[in-house]
Order: structure tokens, then sequence, then C-alpha cells
């Protein structure tokens, strides 16, 4: 830390829209040189708070200074004028344009009334400069190439490289931004994230990941319930400490495993092979356990999920499900008790548009009226049954799916699985972007399907996740699959090292 | 709010009774002589039952240009029909049979080929209208109506009780089957998932490549009905009818509320969208109002109801 004076200080906020309190008296701090970690649930208030620091949302009643001065953006542009920049968690670069084009978009350099290409090419390769820890200008982004070309993590940090153009840039507030990326793009963001701070930038990273925490942030702040629960050196927190001020409870029993037996098998796949990934699959799942498959982003993971579920084509290897063998469409795999709960939740997972009851019925239409017909009032109690029995926070079957909270959306996206009732849950990433409260509720929902009999795979990036919940664990790497071991014998380091293709 | 939301339809119905009655305080008595309703209610039959059709296609997420090209074929076809000696009900199922092969075409071609809808329905729109001219030697074709005339006429006497001609009743209830069939059959909750996210209908099981070619052909089909009732109302076959008539069942669907993002679009919305058009170009006409005032008007009116539309939601979606 080279300071350790305030660079913005927030005293006493509170924000209510309508009847919900989002923030209740909120207290908070960021230095010059430090990453401040903002952690806490879905709907914890945090998102509030970071919009009110980006000027998009104006509070109720608090004051905020920045560098001693009064704070108080009326909209973006201001707080960016007194240097405060957000980068979104949701990517928001133009894709056809090039790199540095999106890096000065909106404040192009001009020269006598027209855009300057040269001075725009300038401002860009200082900005990447800046956040290139290597040095090294050939691994560096090239400002000319169009964003559509590049990496998920590599859009990333255009969008931050985007930010930090602006020379009047002090605070950052970086919005989850590994939510969507891959372990290694994650370090690049760290290394970029590091250099920064060193630098002498204020930085608020907001989180769910306790890990990425971990490694990244000097202090860290928790939000529960519209009010800081707590705060503090990150290096001195226990994990369990900071999990219980997000949950507001203790979490002794955040991975809970019964005692299973495994039963006969379900779920085999034999030297299995997709288009591109997965290269080599062996596996077999038993009813009555859960099977995780750790490995990296890219490695091939949900590819394999989706040619087992037959959204991808097999091009060699068998799959056989209970009695059937060979491939079969998702209607196929359906109707033999295989279910999919997809990674990516608004893409594909659920129709944001569409209500809960929709969505929770869409893949099983039949016996809710008589042949091809469908009662909307069945739909209806059918969905009312779910939202009790999984406690899903919503005002109705009717709300729109788009409206809930990640976690909730979740929930929904399981509930189908359920309401469907198959034997076999393939599950992509079954937490990611789910607050704690509810990633509870999720592994109590998964150990009590195995204890029923049914076959669960589990996909994860978080290792600790697969440890708590799984009874076999296998690591992919480049699309080949390793032998599955209990989990008894294996320990985190263990499995990232495999992941990395250490092992 | 609430209510508009649960019920998307009742925004174009109320700016339809507000433009009835904007019109009845102004122009002439003539205007709301129940005959001129009747009128009315005949001279939105051709767009009323496209629009049906294309509400579906555009609750898919689609679009069919072909509408236009495809009612002057359905008259052709109907007009051959009937000059080959066929009777009335054989020359209306060749139309329609006509307007099905078209939509199949629509729908098989933009799915196995994986070409967008508009691309593959511009180029039919271009295609149909040829071979309608093709097939009618690029003249008007004369034929006996055999019965078919009576559809858009006026009703005989006697008749009356009938309030409206028969073709409004086809109208009507065709909507009302289309409108049912969505909200009381898988297939109807198959079309609506697959516009509002096709990668999770796909999920779920559906699918999606027979749906699609189930929707274009219907849309087909309906556009081939709605050619029957055109051709009722000319009495001959047209090969050049109906230009740009696919553009008017767009505006119909969009001022009924849909969205052409897909999930979202209103069998009846698009009908009194399809009424709201003919109460304004009817309304004007007996003010005396010149065309081209009409069409800025309904020009307004289509931008005005998407804008309506924007707000609603966007003042639904901020609320946490």
């Amino acid at each position: 830390m080279t300071s350790t004076e305030a660079r913005l200080s927030a005293r006493g906020i509170e924000k209510s829209y309508g009847a919900t309190r989002a923030l209740a008296g909120v207290d908070f701090e960021v230095r010059a040189g430090e990453v401040h970690a903002l952690l806490g649930g879905n709907g914890a208030g945090k998102s509030t708070l970071v919009s009110i620091l980006a000027g998009a949302v104006t509070p109720d009643v608090g004051t905020i200074h920045l560098e001693g001065n009064a704070y108080r953006p009326k909209n973006p542009a201001e707080a960016r004028q007194s240097g405060v920049c957000l980068v979104h968690q949701e990517r928001a670069l133009c894709a056809h344009m090039t790199v540095e084009e999106n890096i000065v978009l909106g404040s192009e350099p001009m020269f006598r009334g027209l855009v300057s290409r040269q001075k725009m090419r300038e401002k860009a390769e200082k900005a990447l400069s800046a956040i290139d820890s290597s040095g090294a200008k050939k691994t560096r982004l090239r400002p000319d190439v169009r964003v559509m070309d590049l990496a998920p993590g590599e859009q990333q940090i255009v969008e931050i490289a985007r930010a930090i153009a602006d020379e009047r840039c002090r605070l950052l507030l970086l919005d989850e931004p590994t939510s969507s990326l891959g372990a290694d793009d994650v370090d690049a963001l760290f290394s970029v994230v590091d250099r920064l701070r060193l630098a002498g930038m204020a930085i608020v990273y907001i989180s769910h990941h306790l890990a990425e925490i971990r490694r990244i942030a000097d202090r860290f702040t928790v939000i529960r319930d519209g009010k800081a629960a707590g705060s503090g050196l990150v290096a001195e927190a226990k994990t369990n400490d900071i999990v219980e001020m997000m949950a507001g409870r203790r979490v002794d029993e955040l991975y809970p495993r019964s005692p299973r037996e495994p039963k006969e098998t379900m779920l085999e796949t034999q030297d299995l092979a997709g288009i591109t990934l997965p290269e080599q699959v062996s596996l077999e799942v038993r009813r009555g356990e859960v099977l995780g498959i750790a490995g990296l982003v890219g490695s091939g993971r949900t590819e394999l999920l989706r040619a087992i579920f037959g959204l991808d084509p097999v091009r060699r290897g068998t799959v056989r499900v209970a009695s059937f063998t060979g491939t079969a469409t998702p209607a196929m795999r359906l109707q033999q008790g295989l279910g999919l709960l997809s990674e990516d939740r608004g893409g594909e997972g659920l129709a944001l548009g569409l209500s809960i009851m929709e969505n929770l019925t869409l893949s099983r239409l039949e016996g809710l009226g008589p042949r091809g017909f469908v009662w909307p009032s069945r739909m209806r109690d059918a969905a009312v049954e779910f939202i009790k029995r999984l406690g899903i926070v919503a005002s109705g079957p009717d709300m729109r799916v788009g409206a809930l909270s990640g976690g909730n959306q979740q929930k929904v996206a399981l509930a189908r699985l359920l309401y469907q009732n198959v034997d076999m849950f393939l599950l992509d990433e079954p937490t990611r972007g789910v607050d704690v409260g509810s990633r509870a509720a999720i592994y109590q929902i998964i150990d009590r399907l195995a204890l029923e009999g049914k076959a669960v795979l589990v996909v994860s990036s978080s290792v600790e996740e697969l440890l708590g919940i799984c009874d076999r664990i296998a690591v992919m790497h480049k699309g080949r699959l390793g032998a599955a071991k209990p989990v008894e014998q294996l320990d985190e380091q263990a499995i990232l090292l495999a992941q990395s293709g250490m092992a | 709010m609430k209510v508009l939301r649960k019920y998307p339809f009742l925004g174009p119905l109320i700016a339809l009774v507000l433009v009835y009655v904007l019109f009845a305080i102004f122009a002439p008595p003539s205007f709301t002589r129940l005959e001129n309703l009747a009128t009315m209610a005949r001279q939105t039959v051709v767009v009323g039952i496209a629009a049906a059709g294309m509400t579906l296609v555009i609750l898919l997420g689609g679009i069919d240009l072909s509408v236009g090209s495809t009612v002057a074929l359905a008259t052709v076809v109907a007009a051959l029909s009937l000059r080959a000696g066929f009777s009335g009900p054989v020359a209306a199922l060749a139309a329609i049979g006509a307007g099905v092969s078209v939509g199949l075409v629509n729908g098989v071609v933009s799915t196995a080929l994986r070409i967008t809808p508009f691309i593959v329905t511009l180029g039919t729109m271009s295609a149909i209208r040829g071979v309608a001219k093709g097939l009618a030697d690029s003249q008007k074709i004369d034929a006996p109506p055999r019965g078919l005339d009576i559809l858009q006429a006026s009703l005989p006497e006697g008749f009356g009780w009938a309030i409206f001609p028969p073709g409004v009743w086809v109208m009507l209830v065709t909507s009302g089957l289309v409108a049912a069939m969505l909200v009381y059959t898988r297939l109807g909750r198959h079309i609506v998932a697959i516009g509002s996210n096709e990668s999770t209908a796909r999920l779920c099981g559906v699918a999606v490549s027979r749906v699609k070619w189930i929707v274009y052909a219907a849309a087909g089909g309906l556009a081939g009905l709605a050619g029957v009732m055109e051709f009722s109302t000319l009495t001959v076959g047209d090969p050049t009818d109906s230009t740009g008539l696919e553009l008017e069942v767009i505006a119909a669907v969009v001022i009924g509320g849909g969205s052409l993002a897909g999930g979202e679009a209103s069998v009846a919305g698009a009908l009194f969208g399809a009424m709201l058009m003919t109460v304004i170009r009817t309304g004007s006409t007996h003010l005396g109002i010149d065309n081209w005032v009409q069409q800025i008007v309904t020009g307004l009116i289509i931008v005005a109801a998407v804008a309506i539309d924007r707000a609603r939601r966007g003042a639904n979606s901020s609320s946490r």
C-alpha cells in the first residue's frame, strides 16, 4: 500500500426502491493502492452500492467523499469526470469494432473536426501498455484487431483499458470481472489488477468467489441486507468467518453429504468423442452417487455433457443410459430419464422473458391436459408446488424469470429437472453466479437426490465445491477424462495439478 | 399497468375504441351506421386472417414477407380451379393448399439451409409473385365464383341476423382458434418458448425445426385463406394484387403488441391492430381527409404503438 488515507469514503448510505430497502446505512471506504473486495449474496445490495458510486443511482441519504471533496455525481458521465470508472459484469464492447476503437469510444481524439487515427492509436497503446504486466510488446493486445476475434479474457482486459484510458480515472470498480473467464484468463486479469494497484489506483472488486478474494484483495467489506456486515484485512480473516458474514448464519453444514450407497449403473460412456471436444471420455455414474468432473474452462467439460445429452454430435465412442445404447436427441434423452442443467443460465438454461410456470413445465407439457393440450391452471399448480418446495423467492408463478435473482433463477432451472422427474442429473456449474444461501440449498437438493437413488454428474470450476459434495471426482484435461477417484483419496492440490496437466 | 401486462391486447383495443369514438364524434353520421361497421369489418378480413398467421411467425422470432405474393397466388389458384370446373369449396381448398406449400418452402428452406427467414421470404416474395403471374399468364383471370363471392358480399335480404358477412365470421373463428391453440396446446407453448429462447427450447427437447415448419406452413395456409377472401372481394384471380400487403399485416401484429425479437405477440392484439388501420382509413374517407394524411397517421400510429409498448415494459423491468 502506498497510502493509508481514504481515496473514497461513504457514510450512512441509504437507498429505497418503493417499499424495498436496498441499502440501509452502509459505511464503506477504499484507499489508494488497494484492492478492496465487496462481498455479498445476490440482492444483498452490493450492486446498488456500486451503481451509486458509479453515478447511475443517487442515494436517498448519506455522504460520499472522493479524496476529501464531496462527491455526488448526477450520472455516470459525471462520475467518470470525477475519476470513478465502472467495468460492467456484462461485457459492453462493440464486437465489430477494433480494440483501439473500443478503447476511445465516446472520447475519440479529434484533429480538425475528424477522428485522428494516429492519436487514437497512441491513446490505446498507452492504456494497453499501462496494464500489460509482462512489458513485452509481442504479448500485448494489438490495437487493430476486432474485438470479436479476442478471447473472453482479452475482451475483459480491453474493458479495463477503456476505463483507464481516461487519465482522470482514480477509482476503478470491477463488477464480477471473472464471472465468464477461464483460469488462464483470470491469471492474466489478476496481473493487470496487481499492476494497477502498484500504480496507486484504488480498486473495488465485487465478487462471490472467496478464493479469488484471497488471491487479489487487500481488504474486504461484506454487504448483507443493505448494511455492512463486516470488514477487515483479507489476510487476517478466516474463510468460514467471511462466509458466515455473507450468509448471516453458521455454515458448518454448507456441504451436506449423507452416507450414500451406489447402486446399478445409470450412465456409461466409452471412449466418447465429440466433433472437437471431448477427445476421449470413459466414465460411469451409478444411481445414488454424485460424480464430479473438475477441469479448466475449455477442457471439454461442457461439451462432454452436451454430447451425452444429444445437444452436440458424437464423433466416436458409445453412450449408454440405463439399457439404451447409442446416440439420441435431447427429446429422447429426456424420455430416457436424463436432464441437463445448462451452464449458460440466461442464454440457454432459461427463457428469461417467460414466467416461472412456463419455464418449469416446458420440457414436460404432457399430462397437463388431454393429448396435445395444456391447461394453464395445471401449469400454475405445478409451479406453485415447486416454488414452495425449493423456497424460490418470487411474487408468484406468473413472475418473469428474468426478474428473479441469480440464485432463484438457478432454482427454477433445477426445479425443471425435478418436475421432469429425471433419474440422471447432468449439472453444469450448478452454483455459478449463485449467492451463498441459495448455494447451500442447491447442495442440499443434490444430496437428497443421491439419497433417493438418483444419479448426479456435476461439472464445476470450484474444486472446493466438488470436494464438498461429490463421492468421486474425475479430472478433465484437454478433452481427456482421467480415472475417477473417491474424494477421500483427493485433495485440492492434487486436482489443481491434474487440471493443469501436471499430474 | 398489471392488467395491461397480463392482457397485452388491451392496449390496441383501447386505441381502437378511442380512434373509433373520435371519428364517431367528428365524422358524418354515416360513419356510425351498422352497415358501415359491417363494411369496415369486411375490409379487415384479408389483413386480419393473414395477421393471425403472421402472429405465429413473429411469436417464433421469424418474419414472413411472402404474404402479399401468397395472397395473389391464392386468388389465381382459386380462379383457375373454378374455371377448370371445380366447386367453390374445392377451389378454396386448392388456394389454401397453395399457401401451405409456400409456407412449407419458407419453413424448410430457412431451417435446412439456416438462412434467416427475412432473406428466405424476401426470396419467395419475389418468386411466388412470379409463379402467380406465370400461372395466370400475367393477366387477370375471370371465373364463375360458384358461391365463393358470398363470403365477402353484403348480406342478402333475410340474413340480417348474421350482422357480418361470412368472411368476417371466418376471420373471428380462425383468430379464436389460433389464439386458443397458443394457450392450450403443447404446440402453442413450444412456439412461444422457441421465440423467447430457442436454446432453452432445444434443451427442453422441443423439436425446434419441426415446430418452425408447422408455423410457416400454417402462416402460409392462413395467407391462402386470406387469398380466398380476396378472391371473394375481387371475383377475379389477380396475380398483381396485394403488393405490399405483408407490410400492412406485419404492422397489424406490431400495433397489436408483437415484438420482432420474438416471444411476444397476441392474435387478438393483431386483430385489433388490423381493425384500427381500417377504422382510420374509413373514418378519414368519411371526413374527406386525403389519402396522404391517412398514410402519415397510420405510420405515426405504428411507431407510437411500439414506443408506448417499450415505455410500459421499461417501467416494468426497472422495478426491482
